[in-house]
């Protein structure tokens, strides 16, 4: 068969959607990512039955910030949810999904059927992140979304008094929880690109997930040492706590914008240090 | 051996052409100054013992290791440079298939298909069908890859490498845990893709499972190429011999030399004689006319060529299925 009497090649996938719409529909169609989101939901709806079951009068100070308020307020569940799931469940479920981008294809050995598709080193790793990024999305709505819900069926709904006392509408309130949804997905972002370049290390994606949860965590730690104060603006985790300035009147954007600089610092480095790894390594799995 | 190449770079006899090409891990060399050279349009036995570099080898020529020294081309590009020119018309099963055991078996297709960025989305599905048809698993199509066979995972490799037409198929053990039934549809199928003018490299440490099928051959061991080149020649490398019973053996021996033939080694017993052909191989009728003008007793008269087996054994120096 002469080339010429081949079908000729078309050019228009050269961006990989059709990699990416199947990478998504891949990690959709796996029961372990519907197993996390389902945990993730399950979260507020937990706070919520535990503030309805015991507190008919909400004591203060003890729990989750805010708590006391979810009694008053159906829409504050989303918000404690999050808070609750920001520290460990959400990296926990990213960790998950991050560490098993290349590491979970090698040890199927679809790796290399990839790579001799051809899907190229550097589609794949694009594909794969922002397949993880659509996850932190869903992650995050996961909780936001069910805490909304579980809170409009068991609490009352009504304007709600922000951090900085003023009081805005239902609907202002919705979007201000898509915005602090928004924020803590750009949070895993950094974390994700830790992930993905750990994930191109090894063969074992079980290893990769477990050391990328365990940075999420030491980096909190670090976080949290007063000695290395110096250290904390580089930290990724810096500003994943930060998303209470965006339920103040007027908005405060300035942790929003640092958060973006910082995530988009790791996804730079660490997108680099994937991709110098990836594209180099013998795939011998 | 196989003809001498024009050269590097010209690239339009061989599908598969290599030099010198060397892969060492660590302190291992695990492929050893490779010169390979396959024929457009041939079956291609790669043959060796398990542990000889063969799968080794197979991933230099796909790109999915890179060399530590030496060229390759494959259908007339630079590995890994044109990669991606390349690939698209390889089709690969690399060792043993690979897939996602959540997924249904044309589930896989699609999402290793959706990765060739060459390939058109609009005849995706007819070709997974197509494919899946050609290795016989329509019938397991929508079932899920974790309830596969062995034999079956296998199939829907091969199906994978099937997808979109092929200039050339890499197979590297294609018959791995398929029954013998299995083996040759295999075979069946190689042939009928050879026929459509696929060039297909197939590896195997098991000879016999691929021998009726190749045009040509290449053997490793311990990482080097210790022979290449048609079924014929190789065959041919180590010769035919005759081995006559005649109680006449010193009139015998004169005539065998009239031919130029040596008596190679002593037979069984007194009366029987083994001699190798010199550089022609007289028709068998016409010595055994001269043996009898000579008044040489003719017991029996035999044209002896070794097997392919054995002159592999001989070549890889072990049991055929014994790792090296």
């Amino acid at each position: 068969m002469s080339p010429a009497d081949r079908p000729a090649l078309s050019n228009r996938s050269v961006l990989g959607l059709p990699l990416l719409a199947s990478e998504i529909s891949v990690l959709f169609r796996r029961r372990r990512t519907w197993a996390m989101l389902a945990s993730l939901a399950l979260i507020p709806v937990l706070i919520a039955l535990a503030v309805r079951l015991t507190s008919s009068r909400p004591s203060t100070g003890r729990g989750p910030a805010f708590l006391d308020q979810v009694s008053q307020n159906g829409l504050f569940v989303s918000f404690v949810g999050l808070l609750v799931s920001v520290p460990l469940f959400l990296p926990l479920t990213v960790g998950v999904v991050a560490g098993d981008t290349i590491a979970g294809e090698a040890s199927a050995g679809t790796l290399r059927y990839l790579l001799i598709a051809p899907a190229g080193r550097v589609r794949l790793l694009v594909v794969k992140y922002v397949a993880t990024a659509v996850f932190c999305v869903a992650g995050t709505l996961a909780v936001a979304v069910s805490g909304a819900m579980i809170g409009a069926a068991l609490f009352p709904i009504g304007p709600v008094t922000l951090l900085s006392g003023d009081s805005i509408a239902v609907g202002d309130s919705i979007v201000r929880s898509l915005l602090i949804a928004a924020y803590i997905s750009v949070s895993l972002l950094g974390l994700s690109a830790i992930g993905l370049f750990i994930s191109t290390m090894t063969d074992v994606p079980v290893g990769a997930m477990a050391t990328t949860i365990v940075l999420s965590v030491v980096s909190q730690v670090l976080d949290s040492l007063p000695q290395l104060d110096w250290l904390h603006p580089w930290l990724f985790s810096h500003y994943w706590l930060g998303f209470a300035d965006l339920s103040r009147q007027p908005i405060l954007w300035d942790s929003f914008g640092s958060n973006l600089i910082l995530q988009a610092g790791y996804i730079l480095v660490f997108g680099a240090l994937a991709f110098g790894r990836f594209t180099t390594k013998d795939i011998l799995s | 051996m196989t003809p001498v190449a024009t050269g590097f770079a010209m690239g339009t006899e061989f599908a598969i052409h290599t030099e010198g090409l060397t892969k060492r891990f660590g302190s291992q060399l695990a492929v050893d100054g490779v010169d390979l050279r396959v024929p457009v349009g041939s079956v291609f036995g790669f043959l060796g013992p398990n542990g000889s570099g063969k799968t080794t080898t197979i991933r230099l020529l796909l790109g999915l290791a890179s060399a530590t020294s030496g060229q390759i081309e494959v259908l007339g590009k630079r590995i890994p440079e044109d990669l991606r020119m390349v690939l698209p018309e390889v089709g690969a099963l690399v060792e043993g298939p690979g897939f996602y055991p959540y997924l249904s078996g044309a589930a896989n297709l699609h999402r290793l298909d959706t990765a060739d960025g060459h390939a058109t989305s609009a005849t995706r599905r007819v070709r997974v069908q197509t494919a899946l048809e050609r290795v016989g698993l329509s019938h397991a199509a929508g079932k899920k890859v974790k309830a596969y066979s062995l034999g079956m995972k296998q199939r829907l490799g091969i199906a994978n490498a099937l997808l979109t037409p092929r200039r050339l198929l890499v197979l590297d053990e294609p018959t791995n845990g398929l029954d013998p039934q299995g083996t040759r549809e295999v075979r069946s199928l190689i042939r009928s893709l050879a026929a459509e003018g696929t060039t297909v490299f197939v590896s195997s440490h098991l000879l016999a499972e691929i021998e009726q099928v190749c045009t040509d051959a290449a053997v490793m061991s311990v990482g080097r190429l210790v022979a290449q080149g048609t079924i014929a020649e190789l065959r041919g490398v180590g010769g035919a011999r005759v081995r006559l019973e005649s109680p006449d053996r010193d009139l015998a021996i004169a005539v065998f030399s009239r031919f130029g033939m040596t008596v190679a080694e002593p037979g069984a017993d007194a009366t029987e004689l083994i001699a190798a052909f010199g550089e022609k191989e007289p028709d068998p009728e016409v010595m055994v006319a001269a043996l009898v003008d000579a008044r040489v007793r003719v017991r029996s008269f035999t044209v002896d060529r070794p097997s392919l087996e054995q002159r592999f054994v001989d070549l890889t120096g072990e049991g055929f299925d014994v790792a090296g």
